[in-house]
């Protein structure tokens, strides 16, 4: 594809430059609305400061440039990714580039947001505007200051030659520029000519990080702050009745103790509604302290009793109900191709399979945690959120506060995996601190973040397929989830398009147990019941596996669909690459392979697992993994990335188990809770597709087909067909710890 | 509220603090050395590790009453300017992801090789089992460890 070399937008509306009252020059612009078109211009020169600009840039005289990075880091690496998109364009040495968080600025922007694997899909185009654009200004003052056409120039990492071989660096000309008018046009790099992008650029925080100084929100600190722990209920349907402080106020360190909730129950009865808003309507018992383990043992010694003010489920009660609606009929229908039902009625034979997935914490490793400081004047908001934004707009609300005096600044994330996106945690710390006026730091413990968390819901997959005449004729999806249903595109995913008959119906159970989003959002699970359910396929049809899904993919392009959301093409590429980079079918004697092949978060990948059995134990040895998400930024991030997200999921799909009783989570901390570690892991080989296709995310995309991958593997080892995870605990084999 | 005087990272700290305080909340909110992260608070997840006697030890499961006189060494004071071999090979083949997890694979990974520098595959990932990558980092993790060793041993 070749690089616009206009801009698909108007200029002058979303792109600005500014002097700087200390010399240099900052230029940037919205990233997101930039894409609409109904976003009026707002250029006031002598107004801009650096909070006019969400993207951007700052050059200073002595040529050093600073770029803000906008988007939240949860460890998805675009902290640094998205600078090295800008730099690549302006054409700076990215030694010379500082990279710096830039806080959330609602006012002007939006977007600022870490989720569904879009920053660098959504930022691409709009940052390399905004680069290409300060090159072309510090050129064309540079050109200026010598009397020729900025045509005659050349840059090269920030410096500027012109046709006598005289130069300027960017600092040398910044106060110049920075007066120009913002150029209409550019000329964006070829890919050919990047010399940033596609080359491995390290992490911008590992000195921090390896030397362990402040980063992450656990981290910050103001002077005098305090620490609070929140009781919470002990049960999803039970609410707080009493309790008796008495002992935990005599604590050393404990300074106070509270109840919250009244704000967040006035809020939800308002009937107010926002997504991020999956928090109990009870309230909570909170002991602030000078230290987090004063907090911590002053909830301890809380004594509280609860009452129950609706159902307390049981993960067997989960089961009968998911069953049942999957045996009824009470399904919406979200896509439609031909005529199942006929398909059925006509077949020879009907395969069907019904898939199981339990509940899942998210188990970020840094519990979570949020900084208030509620004053009259304004709300002072730090820590790690994925979603600044939504954070703001509901403490705003839940305060009665303007919006424009709460602020909020992200700190890195000791991972996010979905859960926060939740701003459970900023409303209780914003509560608090507004409570007390005080600063404050609410710290979760482990048990209070994976018995009080927001979970994957537990989903159940039937699939059904009928064949007639030795032919695939029907596929006929069910999904019975808890609480919400698979997003709008996924019934266009693969194998939409594929089979002449096609139908995917949902239905949904209400339960009061907190759910969301978690890594992935319901592929994590339906790529592992359907890529299982297409290895069954395959060899009751008696094809190749390969060769099947294949023909599958070729069918999509004899039909085209503007709904589709996959390209048949990209897909038959990674799987072609994952057949030739595993040694598909050439495995050696005791090893088993299986295949999975998937796209979403419109990114395409296949995997292939090695497996070998040790004891009656299936032992993953090897991944392999053919990724298609276009350029890729920064192969070093990308490439933790991407191996990540296997061992991720292998880790989830194997091993990983989350049930509840009576109400109460049965898993609250990592001696009940298996988390995959290092002897567990296999070798992850990641190849990538080389393409001129603009890039796509890649912080979900390898998770989900990775299952399916290990459990077609294990049939080849057992003859066994796994339907439910976690597989391990579903094997029928002795418990025994891998390593 | 007793008073402990503690060596961490070759410096003698004073804090009042009760007997049970585990030595991670000691580090983290009396005497700012935050690098010490907390993960579990159980011993399960090895955030918190650091070098007490040159062993790598959960200082979630170490009272500060138990702490005093023995040689602590933190993330912070593993070496002087982010030099040390293994904080060097963390940073040459790019570990972290979310990196709150790293401070502690650090202190394992640092303590494990001096006393075996030179360790077999398995022998790496027995000493980091121990160690929990919640993004699953560990292939680089591995690496890394095989970098230091031979940054060490050679």
């Amino acid at each position: 594809m070749t690089p616009s070399k206009k801009m698909t937008f108007s200029r002058r509306a979303f792109l600005k430059s500014s002097a700087l009252a200390s010399g240099g020059m900052i230029i940037g612009f919205n990233l997101f609305n930039a894409c609409k078109s109904d976003v009026k211009p707002s250029i006031d020169l002598s107004q801009l400061n650096y909070n006019d600009f969400n993207a951007f840039i700052k050059i200073s005289p002595e040529g050093k440039v600073t770029i803000f990075s906008t988007n939240p880091e949860i460890g998805q690496n675009v902290k640094t990714s998205m600078p090295m998109i800008i730099a690549e364009e302006l054409d700076v040495a990215w030694d010379d580039v500082y990279v710096k968080q830039a806080p959330l600025d609602t006012e002007n922007f939006s977007g600022q947001v870490a989720g569904g694997s879009q920053s660098i899909r959504r930022s691409w185009q709009p940052l390399r505007e905004t680069g290409a654009t300060a090159k072309q200004m510090l050129v064309n003052a540079a050109a200026a200051k010598w009397g020729v056409d900025a045509s005659e120039c050349t840059v090269k990492e920030g410096i500027i030659t012109n046709a006598k071989g005289e130069t300027l660096g960017y600092g040398d000309v910044v106060s110049e520029a920075a007066s120009l008018e913002v150029p209409e046009e550019v000329t964006l790099k070829d890919v050919k000519d990047f010399t940033i992008i596609g080359k491995g650029k390290g992490n911008v925080d590992i000195d921090r990080i390896i030397t362990g100084k402040p980063l992450f929100g656990l981290d910050y600190k103001v002077p005098d702050m305090l620490y609070a722990a929140v009781l919470r209920p002990p049960a999803f349907g039970q609410v707080l009745d009493t309790y008796d402080a008495s002992v935990a106020k005599s604590l050393p360190g404990v300074v106070d103790v509270i109840t919250i909730g009244k704000k967040v129950r006035e809020y939800q009865e308002s009937g107010k509604r926002n997504w991020s808003m999956q928090i109990s309507s009870s309230d909570k018992v909170v002991v602030i302290a000078k230290t987090t383990w004063d907090a911590f043992k002053g909830k301890k010694a809380l004594k509280a009793t609860w009452k129950t003010d609706s159902p307390l489920e049981s993960t067997e009660k989960h089961d009968e109900i998911l069953n049942g609606l999957l045996d009824g009929k009470k399904f919406n229908t979200r896509r439609k191709d031909g005529n199942v039902t006929k398909a059925f009625a006509n077949a020879d034979k009907i395969i069907e399979r019904v898939y199981e997935s339990p509940f899942l914490p998210h188990n970020t490793l840094e519990p979570m945690n949020f900084f208030a400081n509620v004053t009259d004047e304004k709300v002072d908001l730090v820590g790690p959120v994925q979603t600044p934004e939504a954070a703001q707009s509901v403490v705003a609300d839940l305060l009665g506060r303007d919006i424009e005096t709460v602020f909020v600044d992200m700190t890195r994330m000791g991972g996010g995996f979905g859960r926060r996106l939740y701003g459970d945690f900023v409303y209780e710390a914003a509560e608090i601190s507004d409570a007390i006026r005080k600063p404050i730091k609410m710290v979760s413990s482990r048990e209070d973040d994976m018995t009080t968390g927001v979970y994957r819901p537990a989903i159940k997959y039937k699939i059904a397929a009928s064949i007639k005449d030795g032919k695939l004729t029907g596929y006929h999806l069910k999904e019975a989830a808890v609480n919400s249903n698979m997003y709008g595109l996924i019934p266009n995913f693969f194998p939409a398009g594929a089979i002449e008959n096609y139908q995917v119906d949902t239905v949904n159970y209400k339960s009061n147990i907190t759910t969301g989003a978690w890594r992935a959002p319901y592929t994590n699970f339906l790529a592992s019941a359907e890529q299982s359910f297409f290895d069954e396929l395959a060899e009751e049809l008696g094809v190749d596996r390969v060769q099947f899904h294949i023909d599958l993919l070729d069918n999509v392009k004899k039909n085209p669909d503007a709904k589709i959301q996959y390209s048949p093409e990209r897909l038959q590429g990674v799987l072609k690459m994952v057949v030739e980079k595993s040694n598909w079918g050439k495995a050696k004697e005791g090893v088993y392979q299986g295949l999975s092949v998937y796209y979403c978060h419109n990114t395409h990948v296949a995997e292939v697992a090695d497996i070998t059995m040790e004891n009656g134990v299936p032992n993953v040895k090897r991944v392999t993994c053919a990724i298609d998400c276009g350029i890729v930024v920064n192969p070093l991030g990308a490439m933790n990335q991407a191996k990540g997200g296997v061992l991720d999921g292998i880790g989830h799909t194997m091993y990983s188990d989350f049930g509840f009783s009576n109400g109460v989570p049965q898993s609250n901390n990592f001696n009940s809770y298996q988390l995959i570690r290092m002897g567990q892991t296999p070798k992850v080989d990641i190849h990538f597709i080389e393409n001129d296709i603009d890039p796509t995310g890649l912080g979900e995309p390898t998770l989900p087909p990775v299952g399916a991958a290990v459990a077609n593997a294990i049939y080849k080892a057992t003859g066994k067909r796994l339907t439910k995870q976690p597989y391990m605990s579903n094997m029928n084999i002795e418990k025994k710890v891998l390593g | 509220m007793p008073t402990f005087n503690l060596k961490i990272n070759n410096k003698t700290h004073t804090v009042d603090a009760d007997m049970d305080t585990p030595l991670l909340w000691v580090l983290r909110d009396k005497i700012d050395l935050v690098g010490t992260k907390f993960g579990c608070g159980i011993g399960q997840c090895g955030a918190c590790t650091v070098h007490v006697d040159g062993n790598a030890m959960r200082s979630c499961l170490l009272q500060v009453s138990q702490a005093e006189g023995m040689d602590i060494t933190t993330i912070e004071g593993l070496s002087e300017d982010g030099d040390h071999p293994v904080q060097q090979a963390w940073k040459e083949v790019d570990v972290p992801q979310c990196g709150y997890c790293q401070a502690g694979q650090i202190m394992t990974a640092s303590a494990f090789l001096e006393n075996n520098p030179n360790p077999t595959e398995s022998e790496i990932r027995n000493a980091m089992h121990g160690n929990i990558c919640r993004c699953a980092a560990y292939n680089s993790i591995e690496e890394a460890v095989k970098v230091a060793s031979k940054k060490i041993t050679n």
